[in-house]
C-alpha cells in the first residue's frame, strides 16, 4: 500500500524518466528540501537537468510554463499552497487556456499546474481554502482533482500527457492516506466502478449496486468524511447509498449522476470550498435543467460557511463541513 | 537594404492607413491600435533577426507582424474577421500569431510567456532567440519584473524591447514610469541600452550586435527605443492629453522621412505603388472572403 502523496511522486518521478521533454518547476521543489509537502524529494538528484527551484514568482512562473508549453516543454508546476493560485489567475485565464483556440490550433499548450488545497491542518485564512471552485467555468481548463480511491499518480500522469492546460487539485489531507483501489469490483468496503472517461468518475456502493436511498456526489479531500457519514448512517439507520466521486470535477456531463438519481431520486452534493456560487451549485443546476422530473427531494448541498478559514481548530471545524452536516443533508433529503 | 527597409516601413504605414480608413467606412468592427511612427522599431529589429527566432508582441502589433511575416492578406482578412484570417477571425487585431509570432492583449503579459519561450530554446539547446515587445505601460505590471529576474538568473537568450513611446494610452511617463527605464533591468544584472532613435539603419545594426551576443553568451538583454505613436492610442481617441506642438515636433523625426532622404525620388514612388497595390489587393481578398462558419466555435476545444 502506498500513500496518496507517494502515488504523485512516484508519478513524477516515472514521468521525468520517459520523457526527457517533462520538467518540474517550482518553489523550494529541489533537494534537499524536496517541495513545501516534500512530494518532490529526491527528484533534483536524480532528474538534475529536469528538475528547477525558481524564485517566488507565481504570476510570472505560470506564463513561463505556458511559454515552455507552446514550444515543445511539458511543464509540471508546483504551487506551493492552492491559495496562491490567485497570483496565477491572469496567466491562466488569459493567457495560457486562450493561446490555444485564439490562435486557431497553431499551438498547444500542454501545462499542468499542481497544488496542495484544503484546510484542516491549522494553516489559517491564507493556507487552507478550496480555491478551484474560481477556476471552474474557464473553457480550455482542465480541473483534475483525484480522490484516494482514485489511482492519484494515474491521473497526473494523463494530465502531464494531456495536450490542453490543466489544475491538478491535491488536497493536503489526502496526502498521508493510503490509496485504495479498484479490485475485483471492490474498493475498500465498497462495490465500485469507474466510468470509461479518460479522467475517470469512481461510482461507489454500500448495497452492492442494488437499491439505493441516497446519491451522495462530492470529489477529492471530501471524499473520507462522506464515507464515514454514510457507513454510520447504513449501521445507525440501514440507509443505502451511490456514491460518486469524479476527477476531471469541471467536465462538460456527468450522466452517472442523473443514472444514479434516476433510481434514488435523491441527491446530497458535498464539497469543501464555501456554498456561495461553488461546484456543488453548477452541479445541482445541471441536475435540476436534465432531470428534474426525478427528483424525490429538494437537493441538498454541503459545503464550508462563508466565512475565512480561522486558524483555531475549534472555529476551523466550525467553518469546514463535518459529517454531522452530511449525515443532517442525507437525513433530511430522506424525510 | 535600404530599400528593403523603406518598403516595409511603408507597407506598414499605409496598411495602418487603410485599416482607419476602413474603420471609418464602417467596414470594420471593434477596437485596433496602429504604430504609425513607430515602424522603425519594428522594421530595424525583426530584419536583424535570424530565420526561426521568436517573438512576442503586444495590443501594437500590426508592424511587428508585418515586418517578420509579409503576410498582409492573411492580416487584412483577420482584421475584418473572416474565415481566412490567420486565425480565421478569432483572434482580431491584438491576438496575433502565425508561425513563430505570439501577440496577446494584455499589458505585460507576454513577457512572462516570452521568458519561459526563452527557456525552451536553452533547454532544447537550440540556436534560437527570443524577441519580447512591450511598450512603456507595461512597466506598471509585476510580471515584467518576475520575469526579468528569472531571465538573469537562468541567462535565458531574450531580448526585451521596451517602445517607450510616452505614452500608455493617456498617461504620460512622467506620470507612471517612476526613476530609469534601463537601471530596471541593470538591477536585474541585465545588459541594457537605451537607443533615442527612430532611424531605421542605427536600431537594425545596433540590434544585430544585440541578438549576436544573445545568442553566442546565452543571456538576457533590455533594449529601450524612443518613439512616437504619431496616431491616438485607439481607433477613438482625439489625443486631447498632449500638445499640438509635440506631434509636429516629432512629425520630423518620422522614420519614412528619415530614411526616405536617403532614397531617390523615383525609387520611392514606384516602393509607394507597389505597397499601395498589395493593400488594396489584400482588401478585395479579404472583402470576398467568407465569415467564419458559426459552429466552427467548439473547434479545437474539449467540452
Ligand atoms: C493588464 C492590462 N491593463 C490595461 C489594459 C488596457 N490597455 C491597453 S493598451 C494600454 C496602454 C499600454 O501602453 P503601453 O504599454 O505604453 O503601449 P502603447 O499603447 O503605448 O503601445 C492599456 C492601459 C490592458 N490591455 N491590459
Ligand atoms: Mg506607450
Amino acid at each position: 500500500m502506498i500513500t496518496y502523496a507517494q502515488s504523485i511522486s512516484q508519478a513524477l518521478d516515472y514521468k521525468l524518466k520517459k520523457d526527457k521533454n517533462v520538467i518540474l518547476l517550482g518553489e523550494d521543489v529541489c533537494d534537499p528540501y524536496g517541495g513545501a509537502f516534500k512530494i518532490t524529494k529526491g527528484l533534483s538528484t536524480k532528474y538534475p537537468d529536469q528538475v528547477i527551484n525558481t524564485p517566488m514568482s507565481e504570476w510570472a512562473l505560470t506564463g513561463l510554463a505556458a511559454g515552455l508549453a507552446m514550444r515543445g516543454i511539458r511543464p509540471i508546476l508546483e504551487i506551493m499552497f492552492g491559495d496562491f493560485l490567485t497570483l496565477c489567475a491572469d496567466q491562466l485565464i488569459n493567457h495560457a487556456t486562450k493561446f490555444g483556440w485564439m490562435y486557431k490550433g497553431k499551438v498547444t499548450v500542454p501545462m499542468v499546474i499542481r497544488t496542495p488545497m484544503g484546510g484542516r491542518r491549522g494553516y489559517g485564512p491564507t493556507h487552507s481554502q478550496t480555491l478551484e471552485k474560481l477556476f471552474l467555468g474557464i473553457p480550455g481548463l482542465k480541473i483534475i482533482a483525484p480522490s484516494h480511491f482514485h489511482d492519484p499518480g494515474e491521473q497526473l500522469i494523463k494530465a502531464i500527457e494531456d495536450n490542453d492546460p490543466v489544475l491538478f487539485i491535491e488536497n493536503k489531507v489526502l496526502y498521508t492516506r493510503e490509496i485504495d483501489e479498484l479490485e475485483n469490483g471492490h474498493i475498500f468496503d465498497y462495490s465500485a466502478r469507474k466510468s470509461k472517461d479518460e479522467y475517470e468518475t469512481i461510482i461507489l456502493s454500500n448495497n452492492d449496486f442494488k437499491e439505493h436511498q441516497v446519491t451522495v456526489l462530492t470529489y477529492g479531500g471530501m471524499l473520507p468524511w462522506v464515507t464515514v457519514a454514510l457507513n454510520e448512517l447504513l449501521l445507525e439507520d440501514e440507509v443505502t447509498s451511490e456514491i460518486i466521486v469524479p476527477s476531471y470535477i469541471n467536465k462538460a456531463s456527468m450522466p452517472e449522476i442523473l443514472e444514479s438519481v434516476e433510481k434514488t431520486g435523491r441527491l446530497v452534493i458535498v464539497e469543501e470550498g464555501t456554498l456561495f456560487n461553488g461546484w456543488g451549485a453548477e452541479m445541482a443546476a445541471q441536475v435540476i435543467n436534465d432531470g428534474f422530473e426525478l427528483l424525490e427531494s429538494p437537493v441538498k448541498r454541503v459545503a464550508a460557511k462563508n466565512v475565512p478559514i480561522a486558524n483555531t481548530k475549534i472555529l476551523e471545524d466550525a467553518v469546514l463541513p463535518q459529517v454531522v452536516d452530511i449525515k443532517k443533508a442525507v437525513e433530511e433529503v430522506l424525510k | 537594404m535600404r530599400k528593403k527597409f523603406f518598403e516595409q516601413m511603408l507597407l506598414i504605414r499605409l496598411f495602418e492607413e487603410k485599416i482607419e480608413e476602413l474603420f471609418t467606412q464602417g467596414i470594420l468592427f471593434g477596437t485596433t491600435h496602429a504604430c504609425i511612427g513607430q515602424e522603425a522599431v519594428a522594421v530595424g529589429i525583426t530584419q536583424a533577426m535570424n530565420e526561426g527566432d521568436i517573438i512576442t508582441s503586444n495590443h501594437r502589433g500590426h508592424g511587428h507582424f508585418i515586418a517578420s511575416t509579409d503576410d498582409v492578406d492573411g492580416l487584412m482578412a483577420e482584421l475584418m474577421g473572416k474565415a481566412t484570417g490567420i486565425c480565421a477571425g478569432r483572434s482580431g487585431s491584438q491576438h496575433l500569431c502565425k508561425g513563430d509570432f505570439y501577440a496577446n492583449g494584455i499589458t505585460g503579459g507576454m513577457t512572462a510567456v516570452a521568458t519561459g519561450m526563452a527557456l525552451a530554446e536553452k533547454l532544447k539547446k537550440s540556436e534560437r532567440i527570443v524577441i519580447s515587445f512591450f511598450g512603456d505601460g507595461a512597466l506598471g505590471e509585476g510580471v515584467l519584473y518576475e520575469s526579468l529576474n528569472m531571465a538573469s538568473l537562468w541567462k535565458l537568450p531574450i531580448v526585451y524591447v521596451l517602445e517607450n513611446n510616452y505614452y500608455a494610452m493617456s498617461t504620460h511617463i512622467s506620470c507612471g514610469v517612476a526613476g530609469s527605464m534601463i537601471d530596471r533591468a541593470k538591477a536585474f544584472g541585465i545588459e541594457a541600452q537605451e537607443l533615442n532613435t527612430n532611424d531605421v539603419e542605427v536600431i537594425y545594426s545596433s540590434f544585430e550586435k544585440i541578438a549576436d551576443g544573445v545568442r553566442k553568451q546565452s543571456r538576457p538583454h533590455f533594449l529601450v527605443i524612443n518613439t512616437y505613436r504619431q496616431c491616438g492610442h485607439s481607433k477613438s481617441d482625439d489625443c486631447n492629453y498632449r500638445t499640438r506642438e509635440e506631434e509636429i515636433g516629432w512629425k520630423d523625426k518620422d522614420p519614412l522621412t528619415i530614411l526616405g532622404a536617403r532614397l531617390d525620388k523615383d525609387v520611392k514612388n514606384s516602393i509607394r505603388e507597389k505597397c499601395a497595390s498589395r493593400i488594396e489587393s489584400a482588401v478585395e481578398k479579404a472583402s470576398k472572403a467568407d465569415f467564419p462558419k458559426i459552429d466552427s466555435i467548439y473547434e479545437g476545444l474539449f467540452q
